[in-house]
């Protein structure tokens, strides 16, 4: 079977970086990276309520799901969903250790039901509507090329439109040092069976044995080494350029993910 | 869905480790639950601990794994022969064709919490010898077992709460029906820690007594630890006596964060989906494994999510009130659990449970039957409103 989708939406957020046509000026190199801290939007699409008990992942990659949703034309409550990220929330989860470290133990109610990975998933459906099938994954530095894959698996053995959506915030200390991402940075696509007046690209992917690429400018290598989700940039800067071409992912230690850009005219 | 075969199994929970152990347990409807002595956790709960999990060592190694959790995985992976099992697939198939897929909600967390009560008094730092990749990280438990078995196929954690080892086996089949991989690991590991015995505890979802799913006084969960492992592959012409996956229905509540929608209804849109992707009809089921945590809203919505597709009639249980609620891993530990009650004709009547509530109208059992079962659904649910129901068979 191969294991190939239409892109039809994406959404980027990162560091100087706002949305995804800012993102794809820098990469085709028609505007100069500036990096700055990544600013995350408020997700307004949530009621007031569940809106005060976010954090920053939720709102990244709500932030990014509503970027690549809207280009894609499609409703958000109709896409089954991949979300995937290395960490979940860094703040989040620093201070239920923090609380649990102290004699009391008192742990608030909302950063307990917060801290489960599946957060954003949780709070993306109750925003939308969406009922339909949403995994949640992790794979460390692998993150990205591992919820590609489920996507594009899912895309290709189901037949159904997908949305994958990767995501990562930083650890405040004690945790950075010790898992030292540099900032916030997610991606997501919109990926669907069959190609539609939308689609921007076709995408196949295959495992590889390869070495993956890097970036050649130092600011946006340094991007892609510092959050797991960055490890999307090689695909980006190839959809950014609007061209035929493949790169390589990093994916796990002994295996890559090459994919394969084809533009939609 | 094209069937999977089961071609092995096992489970370590606090009811006992590996297959035999486990079917003794429910044979003799023994709990394994016991008052919280974990750690120096000061909570008036009861909780279900694995025995021999702290006296469980890593290969050399692999010793920047160690943690309660990946000990817990070892101990897991080694019963039944299930670790040879792998090996000898991975020989057949060739390493790189073997995928690993595994559930967990904390993985190794503990390990941060530990680290937490000695940061460096003045500069605040942890101590040097904590690893987070390869502990607290949510991968690490499928990192460890892919080192562990010499597996260098796609590996992925799945961490969707308590669904989390339910999912894992659609992430699996979808690989292989891609053709991406000949075989799977599939599990589930989650271990005690104090962030879910003191977060569930301040959510007031932990009961003082042993949980009792179901009961008119059921008053919150139970907290247990497991570790559980299925080897899937294409189902051979050959397969007398084999227990299969037949279907999987995945699904979100789109509702709260820490509630069910309280008509259960992606619970029933997970096992609609199950058995439509199996082809099967609701009277096809013979058993329901609930998810049946012992909340008074969870055991609610479920029941009229149950009562809603299958109606009042067939037999279901909550395995919870012998194992605990084993979180993360609690889809595979029951996915396992309904192999052994398809292998062995027994519908687990559920423990601790001694007064039906009457307002549940699913047809809940609290006295093992033993029963020849052709089909069994599993259900698993979780926070953030994310739901999946396995169905399994048996052949021959």
């Amino acid at each position: 079977m191969k294991l190939a989708a239409y892109i039809g939406g994406l959404g980027v957020l990162g560091p100087g970086l706002a949305n995804w046509p800012e993102t794809a000026a820098v990469l085709a190199g028609r505007q100069v990276y500036r990096p700055a801290p990544a600013v995350l939007p408020t997700p307004t699409i949530l009621a007031a309520a569940e809106r005060r008990r976010t954090g920053p992942v939720v709102k990244l990659a709500l932030g990014i799901a509503l970027q690549a949703t809207a280009q894609a034309g499609e409703d958000p409550a109709t896409l089954a969903s991949v979300f995937t990220s290395s960490g979940g929330d860094g703040q989040n989860c620093h201070e239920l250790c923090h609380a649990l470290s102290l004699a009391n133990r008192e742990v608030s109610p909302t950063r307990f039901a917060n801290s489960v990975h599946n957060a954003p998933a949780g709070y993306w459906s109750i925003a939308t509507g969406a009922m339909v099938e949403s995994n949640v994954l992790c794979a460390f530095d692998a993150s990205f090329a591992a919820g590609l894959l489920e996507a594009l698996t899912q895309v290709a053995v189901d037949q159904v439109p997908v949305l994958l959506v990767a995501y990562d915030s930083q650890y405040p200390q004690p945790m950075h040092d010790k898992r030292p991402l540099t900032d916030a940075f997610g991606v997501a696509v919109v990926l669907t069976p069959n190609r539609r007046d939308s689609s921007l690209a076709r995408i196949d992917a295959a495992l590889t044995d390869l070495s993956y690429d890097r970036l050649t400018e130092a600011a946006l290598e340094a991007l892609r080494c510092g959050c797991p989700a960055a490890r999307a940039l090689p695909l980006l800067r190839l959809l950014a350029e609007r061209r035929s071409g493949s790169t390589i992912l990093e994916y796990l230690d002994v295996s890559r993910l090459e994919v394969r850009i084809e533009p939609c005219p | 869905m094209t069937p999977l075969l089961l071609k092995s199994f096992t489970a370590t929970s606090c009811i006992g480790q590996g297959v035999t152990a486990t079917l003794e347990a429910l044979r003799q409807q023994r709990s394994g639950l016991a008052i919280c002595d974990f750690e120096t956790v000061d909570i008036d709960t009861h909780i279900g601990e694995v025995p021999g999990v702290d006296d469980t060592r890593l290969p050399h190694e692999l010793r920047q794994f160690d943690c309660r959790n990946n000990r817990l995985a070892e101990l897991g992976l080694l019963q039944d022969g299930f670790y040879d099992s792998v090996q000898r697939s991975a020989e057949h198939w060739g390493r790189k064709r073997i995928g690993v897929f595994l559930g967990t909600s904390t993985a190794g967390i503990l390990q941060t919490e530990l680290a937490y009560r000695e940061r460096d008094p003045l500069s605040g730092a942890l101590p040097a010898s904590f690893d987070y990749g390869s502990t607290h990280n949510t991968f690490s438990v499928a990192d460890y077992i892919r080192q562990r078995c010499g597996l260098q196929g796609p590996a992925v954690a799945v961490s969707c709460a308590c669904a989390s080892s339910a999912k894992v086996f659609g992430s699996a089949r979808r690989m292989i029906e891609a053709g991406l991989i000949d075989a799977a690991l599939v599990g589930g590991v989650d271990s005690l820690c104090l962030t879910t015995l003191y977060g569930f505890h301040s959510l007031q979802l932990t009961s003082a007594a042993p949980c009792r799913p179901f009961d008119v006084a059921r008053d919150g969960i139970s907290i247990g630890e497991a570790a559980a492992f299925a080897l899937l592959e294409r189902v051979p012409e050959e397969n007398h006596d084999a227990v299969l996956l037949l279907g999987i229905g995945e699904s979100s509540d789109a509702y709260h964060m820490s509630a069910p929608h309280p008509e259960g209804l992606g619970a029933r849109l997970a096992m609609q989906a199950a058995l439509r992707a199996a082809a099967l009809d609701p009277g096809d089921i013979d058993y329901i494994n609930l998810h049946g945590t012992a909340t008074p809203s969870n055991d609610r919505s479920e029941s009229r999510a149950v009562t809603s597709v299958f109606g009042p009639t067939t037999p279901c249980s909550s395995t919870k009130g012998a194992t605990g609620h084993t979180l993360g891993a609690a889809g595979a530990l029951e996915a396992v659990i309904s192999a052994i009650a398809l292998r062995h004709g027994l519908m687990p009547g559920g423990v601790h449970t001694n007064d039906i509530d009457p307002t549940l109208t699913a047809h809940y059992i609290r006295v093992n039957r033993p029963a020849p079962l052709r089909r069994v659904l599993s259900n698993s649910f979780g926070f953030g409103g994310t739901n999946c129901s396995l169905i399994f068979g048996r052949t021959g």
